[in-house]
């Protein structure tokens, strides 16, 4: 009778959650956030990877990182707005032309790439797997917040060694609402409205700090953030191909397009009479 | 600016060559107030000897051709300018665009150094050739606000010239207005 009473008496929610022996194992599990690589052999790995791949010292080196690029991301009344050029080069070479910068880490959470296309593509992607593992052990999905400092508790473990990214994280949560994050190589990581990221980022900001403000319409701030990154494109040797563009909204991004710069510049100059300083009879 | 100390905050890096053409220069200390009063010089005595001012694209075409010759001399001026002017016979207005190599390029609109990176994208966008003085003065706000804005450095105030059919004249312009970013 005692273990019948026993059995059926127990508390209700007992099996709920995590038993301590359950939580450790969990603990001892998780493998540390840096992962393990294997580095050149020798004292100084990061100034030998200096050496090799900086551009900017040494011309001449021999590896030439995919570099230059034009990103945005925004906050206004009807969420975030992100978008990108699609041109990688290498050096003075156009490595590519489409290029996909905004990175779908899962569909409330994107991130932008800058900088070294790989550190951008390798991080980003792991920050996806970081994040899939925290909703699995945690049972709900993770802020943006908590993402954006994944991200750039890693990048500062890896701080000298020649890492090189630029990258943007934009969602929205119940918890936060839309939140932006800057995140880049050095460590240092910002919330805010507005960024712009890599060579292009000053033509962009031109154009996007004259006319932005929080409360712009849905259609307004599609229309800001596709016409600043064809400023950028205008005049950035290093961005072009296409504009990506993307708007966060609560209920997750929807993507709005990978349209060809060429037309939309030439259908933005004949039409609107914008960009006066190129021609447009032969 | 000398290393880390403003000399002098309201310093007029604009030069008058005649009744309707304005030179904007920057660059290295001293070559630039050299040359610009050098090309002053020879402007005017061009006007007085000949009893008629040469029109702007004459000027550039000049300044360009000193700026070429000292290029290749032992000590070239380290000059960038912007040269202004209407023309006085078609009274059409006229901008030319010359950097330290001797380059001359005529624009609808231009900008040396840094500001190059932020104002050109907002003039590829407002600017029109048909806009009156006032959406100009506006568009030129978007650009020092932009200016203000985003770059790590004070200017100090501002100086706008203007050059129209009445001839060349200052215009008040306050940017002592803080300008924060969103």
């Amino acid at each position: 009778m005692d273990s019948l009473v026993a059995t059926y008496s127990r508390p209700a929610f007992e099996n709920e959650g995590y038993s301590s022996d359950e939580q450790q194992e969990l603990v001892q599990a998780m493998p540390s956030l840096s992962l393990s690589f294997s580095l050149p052999p020798m004292r100084n790995p990061s100034a030998f990877l200096r050496a090799l791949t900086d551009d900017h010292a040494n011309p001449q080196c021999p590896i030439k990182l995919a570099h230059g690029t034009t990103t945005l991301a925004f906050r206004f009344q009807g969420g975030i707005i992100v978008a990108t050029d699609s041109r990688a080069s290498a050096g003075n070479w156009i490595a590519s032309q489409t290029v996909k910068k905004v990175i779908e880490i899962n569909n409330c959470l994107l991130g932008t790439m800058a900088g070294g296309a790989a550190d951008c593509q390798y991080w980003l992607a792991y920050l996806g797997i970081q994040c899939r593992l925290h909703e699995l052990r945690h049972k709900r999905r993770i802020s943006v917040a908590a993402a954006s400092k994944i991200l750039s508790n890693l990048v500062y473990s890896y701080k000298g060694m020649g890492l090189s990214m630029g990258t943007m994280c934009a969602g929205v949560t119940p918890q936060e609402g839309p939140a932006l994050y800057y995140i880049d190589s050095e460590g240092t990581r910002l919330a805010g409205n507005l960024f712009c990221v890599g060579s292009g980022q000053t033509f962009a900001y031109g154009v996007l700090d004259a006319e932005y403000h929080y409360n712009l319409t849905e259609k307004e701030a599609l229309e800001l953030g596709s016409r600043s990154i064809l400023a950028a494109t205008h005049r950035d040797a290093f961005s072009g191909g296409f504009i990506n563009l993307y708007h966060v909204k609560e209920d997750g991004w929807v993507k709005h397009g990978f349209r060809d710069t060429n037309p939309i510049f030439w259908k933005t100059k004949l039409e609107k009479g914008e960009f006066s300083n190129v021609t447009a009879n032969l | 600016m000398r290393g880390a100390t403003i000399l002098k905050a309201s310093d007029d890096k604009t030069k008058q060559l005649n009744k309707h053409t304005l030179m904007a220069f920057s660059g290295e200390a001293g070559d630039t107030v050299q040359f610009a009063e050098y090309i002053q010089a020879n402007i005017q005595l061009y006007s007085m000897r000949n009893d008629t001012d040469l029109g702007p694209s004459a000027v550039a075409n000049f300044v360009r051709g000193e700026l070429a010759r000292s290029l290749r001399s032992r000590h070239p001026y380290t000059v960038n300018l912007l040269l202004g002017g209407l023309d006085p016979i078609t009274k059409q207005p006229h901008l030319y665009w010359l950097d330290y190599l001797a380059s001359l390029a005529p624009l609808p609109y231009a900008a040396h150094g840094y500001a190059q990176y932020y104002c050109l994208s907002i003039l590829d966008k407002h600017h029109h050739p048909e806009i009156n003085f006032e959406q100009g003065m506006k568009i030129l706000r978007m650009c020092t606000d932009e200016l203000q804005r985003r770059l790590p450095i004070d200017f100090k105030g501002m100086l706008v010239k203007v050059i129209d059919k009445d001839g060349i004249r200052e215009i008040d312009y306050d940017s002592s207005k803080q300008v924060l970013s969103a």
